[in-house]
C-alpha cells in the first residue's frame, strides 16, 4: 500500500479540542436530527427536507443506474449463468412436485363432484327404498379387455355381500361377484356373464340386457315383436319378482338408451343396441346398494 | 485555508452516496453488499484526518438518509464516529501503515453495523439481529475488503491532485 501524502488540509495537525468540538457537534446535530425527525409527523419541516433533498438527489441517482445499467445487466447475466444449473434443477423438482399436486388437485375435484352427484341421487326418490347405500371407491380396474370387473375398497365389513348390485347417479354398473373383508369385485353390465331383466320406460316393452357386440356397448335381446320399441327409449331395470324368488336388481334404475332397433321376418325377438348410461371405462366411485333387512340384521 | 480539498472531499462522498443508493446497495453476494460509501469514509479519514472524517462522515449519511427516505441522522451519527475514530487512527497507530486501511474497514464494518442495529432496535424498528449479524455481516466485511484497496487508491489519487505538500519532499544530507 502505497503511503499517504501529507495534506496541507489535513486535520493531523489540529488540536486536540478542535477535534472534539467538531465531532461532539457532528454528534449532537445528529442526535438532535433523530429527536426532531423522530417526534415530529410525517409532514413535518424535516421531512419536508429530506423529501426535498430526495428530489435533488434523484436526477443523479437515475443517471447512475442509467449508467450501471449495462454493467449491471451483464452481472445479473454471467451470475445468471452461474446458477442456471442449480436453479433447473431445483425448478425441475418444483415443476415435478407442483405436477403432482394440480393432478392430485384434479383428481379431488372430480371425485367431490362424483360424490356430491351420487350423493344428490341417494337422496333422491329415484334411489331404491329397500336398499342402503355404500360408497365406495374404485381402486382397480380391469387389467385386459377380457376382463369385465372393478375392485372397490369396501367389502363385507360393510355389509357387502355377493349379488349386491352396484349403481352410479346414472345407472346400473353391474353386481358385486366376490367379496373379501375390506374389498369387493364389480362384474360389470359389459360382462358376458351378466344378464339384466329390463324394460322400456316408455312403451313398457320388457326384455334382457346383455353385453353388445361392441366395446362398451349393450343390447337388448328376447323383446318379443309384438312390442314396441323406438329410438331413444329409456331403458331401465325390470326388477321381477315370483313367489320364492326376486331378482336381484331392485326395479327403475337406469341402464340406458335404444340408439337402434331393427327386427326381420326370421327373428323372433328385436335386436336392439343400447347405449349404457354409466361410462365404464372412467368409474371413480360406486354405490353398492345393501338390503335393508340385511342392514338391519 | 482552500476550499479545493473539502469541495473534493463532498464531491466523494457525493458519487460514494449515489453509487451506494443506486448500485452498490442492490448487488447482493451471498445476502451482504458491499458499502462503498464506509470505503470511502475510511479512505477520507486515514488521509486527512479525524476532522475531515467526522465530516465527511456525516455528510455521507445525510446522503444516504436523505436518498432513501430513512430515519435522518442515524446513518450520520454512526457514520461521524467511525469517520472521527478512523481518522484518529490514522493520525496516531494507523499513520502511514500499510495494513492501517484494511484493519479500518474490517472494524468499521463491524462496528457500524452492530451500531446499526443498535440504532434501529432502539428506535423501534423491525430488525432482525440473525439477519444483520450472522447472514449479512461476514459477507459484508469480505466485500468492503475486496474493494478496499481500489477505493483507498481512487480516494487518494484524487485527494492527492490538488494537494500541496505541507512539508519538504526531499532532503539533502550535509557534513
Amino acid at each position: 500500500m502505497p503511503r499517504s501524502r501529507p495534506a496541507g488540509y489535513s486535520s493531523r495537525s489540529a488540536t486536540a479540542l478542535k477535534r472534539r468540538i467538531v465531532a461532539g457537534v457532528l454528534v449532537l446535530l445528529s442526535l438532535v436530527l433523530i429527536t426532531i425527525y423522530f417526534r415530529e409527523p410525517a409532514g413535518g419541516s424535516l421531512h419536508g427536507v429530506q423529501s426535498a433533498g430526495a428530489t435533488v438527489f434523484r436526477p443523479f441517482e437515475v443517471a447512475a443506474e442509467r449508467v450501471a445499467r449495462p454493467f449491471r445487466d451483464a452481472y445479473g447475466y454471467f451470475a445468471g449463468l452461474i446458477h442456471a444449473k442449480s436453479q433447473n434443477e431445483k425448478l425441475r423438482h418444483q415443476v415435478d412436485v407442483l405436477s403432482q399436486q394440480a393432478i392430485q388437485n384434479a383428481n379431488a375435484a372430480a371425485e367431490n363432484v362424483d360424490l356430491k352427484k351420487q350423493l344428490r341421487y341417494v337422496n333422491s326418490r329415484e334411489f331404491p327404498q329397500k336398499f342402503t347405500s355404500v360408497f365406495a371407491t374404485v381402486v382397480s380396474r380391469p387389467p385386459s379387455e377380457f376382463q369385465q370387473q372393478v375392485g372397490i375398497d369396501r367389502g363385507s365389513s360393510s355389509d357387502i355381500r355377493r349379488n349386491d348390485p352396484v349403481v352410479t347417479a346414472d345407472g346400473l354398473v353391474g353386481l358385486v361377484t366376490a367379496v373379501a373383508h375390506n374389498q369387493a369385485q364389480v362384474t360389470l353390465l359389459t360382462d358376458p356373464s351378466v344378464q339384466v331383466s329390463a324394460l322400456d320406460l316408455n312403451t313398457g316393452a320388457s326384455g334382457v340386457v346383455k353385453p353388445g357386440q361392441g366395446r362398451g356397448t349393450l343390447s337388448l335381446t328376447r323383446v318379443d315383436k309384438a312390442q314396441t320399441l323406438n329410438e331413444g327409449d329409456v331403458i331401465e331395470t325390470a326388477g321381477w319378482h315370483t313367489k320364492r324368488l326376486t331378482s336381484i336388481y331392485p326395479e327403475g334404475i337406469a341402464i340406458g338408451f335404444v340408439i337402434g332397433a331393427s327386427q326381420s321376418e326370421v327373428d323372433l325377438y328385436w335386436q336392439a343396441q343400447v347405449d349404457p348410461r354409466v361410462d365404464f371405462d372412467s368409474l371413480r366411485s360406486v354405490i353398492v346398494l345393501v338390503p335393508k333387512s340385511r342392514a338391519a340384521r | 485555508m482552500s476550499v479545493v480539498e473539502p469541495a473534493k472531499v463532498g464531491a466523494l462522498v457525493f458519487v460514494a452516496g449515489i453509487l451506494q443508493v443506486t448500485i452498490f446497495s442492490d448487488i447482493a453476494i451471498l445476502g451482504g453488499y458491499p458499502d462503498v460509501v464506509l470505503l470511502t469514509l475510511v479512505a477520507i479519514a486515514l488521509l486527512r484526518g479525524s476532522i475531515y472524517g467526522a465530516s465527511a462522515g456525516f455528510a455521507a449519511g445525510l446522503l444516504v438518509d436523505t436518498a432513501n427516505l430513512a430515519t435522518l441522522g442515524v446513518t450520520s451519527l454512526l457514520l461521524t464516529l467511525a469517520g472521527y475514530w478512523i481518522g484518529r487512527y490514522g493520525e496516531t497507530t494507523g499513520r502511514d501503515r500499510a495494513h492501517a486501511p484494511f484493519v479500518s474497514v474490517a472494524v468499521a464494518t463491524i462496528l457500524v453495523q452492530f451500531g446499526a442495529l443498535f440504532l434501529h432496535y432502539m428506535l423501534g424498528d423491525q430488525v432482525s439481529a440473525k439477519t444483520v449479524l450472522v447472514e449479512a455481516l461476514p459477507p459484508k466485511v469480505a466485500l468492503n475488503l475486496l474493494l478496499t484497496l481500489p477505493v483507498y487508491a481512487l480516494v487518494r489519487r484524487v485527494l492527492a491532485l490538488a494537494s500541496q505538500p505541507e512539508t519538504a519532499t526531499e532532503v539533502r544530507l550535509l557534513g
